[in-house]
């Protein structure tokens, strides 16, 4: 499970995933913020075969996205959490 | 010298399906393909299975095409994700709604099934289409399929019915010996007694060798295909004028097109173009606004052949006994390949076939001048299959 | 002359470099809201350690690298947040799209593309779970995010990555419960001759081998991972190693990768010409030593031309704009030209031996199990691409048409060389015979207009 390890002594923010309220820190994106906080996963394949939660952390496996209200499809691992931010997972 | 009864010129669906069924009447079929089967216009356009909307000139061919869809998997072993999902039609004006009418009126003097959904219907049955959408015509009977895989599979179940289908074999040189058609491709040559073109664009450069040339241009469909999305598109869609086209596959992807990719140096190397790809990014989403923000993950195009008409060139030649041709269908070919290929069968060994082909004859751009033939509508309507 | 650089890595920042002191004001686009590069990635706003916690021994080059970057936005056209989804070679168009919405083309004279790479995958059972990484995202994450990809990792693949992420967890307090190594000391030592253009990256290289094992960590070579078991998360590597054995790894995270591959995909749509190098078991879009494609106006540098690390980056990104210059008869330094070449000559045998001592394991690859998922984004198994190879999946791109292999959101971007492996070996054909799966526009996902 992620860990958070060095550095994260920053400013705590809250967001919502599916209804949940979630605590982030500010310079979270929304891969680390979601699955730091015990989420497990940021999407469903389509295809019925479990739950995944990105892969390459750099924006080309496309394997991350999540819908963002008012921003739309985003991809986890390259989006900042914002406060407030209310993001569907699919 | 290698011989054969009848050989083919192009492995798209008309020719693949001449191939199986020639060679399920015993005879020897040598088909001739430039690249790969199927990769061109009847690998990469929209995949309808769609009798509605055509000129009365070939619904009954697209009706005798209709029923070897159903009957594919007995065929060829696979069904090619055939779909009868039905065609939805839909109008956007009241003009559009009479244009509806009218055509339902003619198909129903062939036997074809439509269904008008009016005003009030169409928003409870599919809410989710945009305002615009005032009207419908739905021919339930007509569906769609994955257009990569009819070709590959025509193919395959006619070499295990004895054809020999030979991949990366473009045609160097053709002409006729007198007694025989003889075909140079890929330092091999080839001789019989028939020749079927069925090479698509290429048909045209074919026929003109056999004193028949034509004016034919390339057509480079503009396709596209979204992300999987939680399935609500039951009927492939289209619309009266043409312009964007659409339908949802059960994996949950949206396959839309509209507008024209281009040629990269020659027609064998094609590309999607960005200025339509936009404009049926848009297009789509004003048809059915609920697309907003889903993701397109790929484009493509491919070449197919197209006449002013509107029709395709399907008959024995003008010139040469023995030659028929069967090419350039105008966007309009995907759901007419498997038929083609048994009226050309029928054509070669019963010598007549069941569907009148009159408006499809080669000899059409010697008597007139072709400068402006009719019928642009239908032209712009033309949804790559 | 309308100038573009795609990249704001190693080889975009010294390509620009290179452009401004010539007197042009390039337009500089780079995909994400920052700067940097990948081995350079600096963490957002809010983060607070300094260079040396964390880039280590490149912590020099790292701040040298985000000065020129600072100084350079002001002097040029900067447009982050900003993907190039497509190119009109015969217009010379650029398609775009800035935070994730906004479209807009770019009319361009000449373009240098520096557009990077990613981890070279080995698809195993189990792939997909939550928790399992490239090794590349799980030094990301701990560089940019400071988190780990799990308190007890195992990271597995082969080459200087592998070690070195696996350090990087070790001091941040996740040590790895293991590091697979596919290749074997023999082969790493059979190559250590040419590793020798290099010296002192090569001995940093054995430091950190040996730093690892100081710190108790299991290394274990010529090994093979067999399976990532756990139900939603990840609880165990299922391995062998070289003598045969299977063993079972408690673990919560795996990171895997064997090396790089370009992320060419725009080269491809600009109409360069590809070629398979052997030596790296890549497919490399073609240019000259100077980074000249045969399409003209189009340059390539970095790790998106053909793998070559960081440093070499920043050289190839600098001379392909001098190339760039001395085209179009504007004044290039010669002195500069002359040494990078001297460079590149150097670091071309390094990274050649560096190739030969960490091969990607294609005979892993070609005897993947049938029901391993092999297209995660597609969710399809090498068992079904196999089947297609028997009916007319020839080549790459009509098994991908056949069987969707490489089809979906990534563009086989990640299943592209292991699917290529499982399809010669079904065809019994050599890997580069089967071709590469062509680029198509948009190179990454674009959203269909309108409210979302």
């Amino acid at each position: 499970m992620l860990t958070r390890l060095l550095d994260q002594n920053r400013r705590p923010l809250t967001f919502v995933v599916d209804e949940e309220e979630i605590t982030a820190k500010q310079g979270d994106t929304l891969l680390t913020a979601m699955l730091a906080a015990g989420l497990g996963h940021v999407r469903h394949s389509e295809f019925g075969d479990g739950d995944r939660a990105g892969f390459c952390w750099m924006g080309a496996c496309q394997d991350c996205w999540v819908i963002v209200e008012g921003r739309g499809t985003s991809r986890a691992c390259t989006t900042l959490v914002e406060p407030g931010m209310r993001v569907l997972r699919r | 010298m290698r011989r054969a009864d009848v050989l083919i010129v192009g492995g798209g669906g008309a020719g693949c399906s001449a191939a199986l069924f020639l060679a399920r009447r015993g005879v020897r079929v040598t088909l001739l393909e430039r690249g790969l089967v199927g990769s061109q216009a009847t690998g990469v356009n929209y995949g309808g299975v769609r009798q509605q909307g055509r000129d009365p000139a070939g619904i009954p061919l697209a009706i005798k095409s209709r029923a070897l869809w159903s009957r594919l998997p007995e065929l060829i072993g696979t069904d090619a994700e055939f779909d009868p999902c039905g065609h939805l039609k839909l109008a956007r004006s009241e003009a559009d709604e009479a244009e509806l009418l009218r055509w339902n009126r003619v198909a129903a003097e062939y036997g074809l099934v439509t269904q008008m959904i009016g005003r009030n219907a169409i928003r409870e049955a599919h809410p989710y289409f945009g305002d615009q959408v005032v009207a419908g015509s739905l021919l339930a009977e007509d569906g769609s399929a994955n257009p990569r895989l009819l070709s590959p599979a025509l193919a395959r179940a006619a070499r295990d019915a004895g054809a020999e289908i030979l991949e990366h074999h473009a045609v160097s040189a053709a002409a006729h010996d007198g007694s025989d058609f003889v075909i140079e491709a890929a330092g091999a040559t080839f001789a019989a007694p028939w020749l079927l073109n069925c090479a698509g664009y290429w048909g045209g450069t074919l026929s003109e060798k056999f004193g028949e040339p034509v004016p034919i241009a390339p057509l480079h469909p503009n396709m596209l295909v979204t992300e999987p999305l939680p399935y609500f598109l039951r009927h492939s869609l289209g619309v009266v004028g043409g312009g964007i086209y659409m339908r949802q596959i059960a994996r949950g992807n949206v396959i839309f097109g509209g507008g024209r990719g281009s040629a990269v140096k020659d027609p064998s190397r094609t590309r999607p173009s960005a200025e339509a790809a936009l404009g049926s990014m848009e297009a789509a989403t004003a048809l059915v606004p609920r697309l907003a923000g889903a993701m397109v993950i790929r484009s493509w195009s491919g070449t197919d052949g197209t006449f002013a008409d509107g029709f395709p060139v399907l008959g024995p030649s003008r010139t040469t006994p023995g030659l028929i041709h069967a090419f350039g269908f105008c966007g309009e070919g995907f759901q007419l390949g498997p038929g083609v290929g048994q009226v050309l069968s029928e054509l070669v060994m019963d010598g007549r076939t069941d569907v009148p082909l009159e408006a499809f004859d080669i000899g059409r751009f010697a008597r007139q001048d072709t400068g402006g033939m009719a019928s642009t509508a239908r032209q712009e309507e033309g949804e790559t299959a | 002359m309308k100038v573009a650089v795609v990249g704001a890595g190693p080889a975009g920042v010294r390509a620009v470099e290179q452009l401004v002191r010539a007197g042009l004001e390039p337009t500089w686009l780079e995909e994400s809201p920052d700067g940097g590069g990948r081995i350079y990635q600096r963490p957002p706003a809010g983060f607070r350690r300094g260079y040396r916690a964390i880039y280590g021994a490149d912590a020099g080059r790292a701040r040298r690298l985000h000065a020129t970057l600072e100084a350079l936005k002001p002097r040029c056209d900067w447009r982050p947040d900003t993907l190039v989804w497509n190119i009109r070679t015969r217009e010379r168009l650029l398609d775009t799209q800035t935070a994730g919405r906004r479209r807009d083309t770019l009319a361009y004279d000449a373009l240098i593309l520096c557009t990077g790479a990613m981890d070279r995958i080995l698809p195993i059972p189990g792939w997909t779970l939550p928790g399992v990484t490239t090794l590349g995202g799980a030094q990301i994450a701990l560089k940019a995010q400071g988190v780990g990809i799990g308190a007890r990792p195992v990271f597995i693949g082969t080459g200087p990555l592998l070690v070195l992420a696996a350090l990087q967890y070790a001091k941040a307090g996740a040590p790895p419960a293991l590091v697979l190594d596919t290749t074997s000391f023999l082969t790493k030592a059979m190559a250590a001759a040419g590793l020798l253009w290099n010296l002192p990256t090569f001995l940093r290289g054995l430091r950190y081998t040996a730093a690892l094992r100081m710190k108790g960590v299991a290394v274990a070579e010529d090994a093979t991972p067999i399976a990532i078991e756990g139900e939603g998360k990840v609880m165990a590597l299922r391995w062998r190693d070289s003598g045969w054995r299977e063993h079972v790894t408690p673990c919560d995270a795996v990171a895997m990768g064997w090396g790089l591959k370009p992320e060419a995909q725009l080269a491809d749509l600009a109409g360069v010409p590809f070629r398979f190098d052997a030596t790296g078991h890549n497919w490399l879009p073609e240019r000259d030593a100077a980074g000249r494609t045969p399409v003209p106006g189009v340059y390539l540098a970095g790790d998106g031309a053909g793998i070559g690390g960081a440093e070499v980056a920043e050289l190839a990104g600098a001379r392909a704009a001098l190339a760039l210059l001395e085209d179009h008869a504007l004044p290039a330094d010669l002195a500069l030209r002359a040494h990078l070449d001297g460079r590149l000559r150097t670091e071309a045998r390094f990274r050649a031996a560096l190739e030969r001592a960490f091969p990607y394991p294609a005979h892993l690859a070609r005897r993947m199990e049938d029901a391993t998922l092999l297209c995660r984004c597609e969710a399809i198994t090498a068992g079904e691409l196999r089947a297609v190879a028997r009916y007319g999946g020839s080549e790459a791109n009509r098994a991908k048409a056949l069987s969707r292999v490489g089809m979906g959101r990534c563009q086989g971007r990640v299943c592209g060389p292991p699917a290529a492996e499982v399809l010669a070996a079904a065809l019994g054909v050599p890997v580069e015979q089967v071709g590469r799966l062509r680029g198509q526009p948009p190179v990454k996902p674009i959203p269909l207009p309108g409210a979302a």
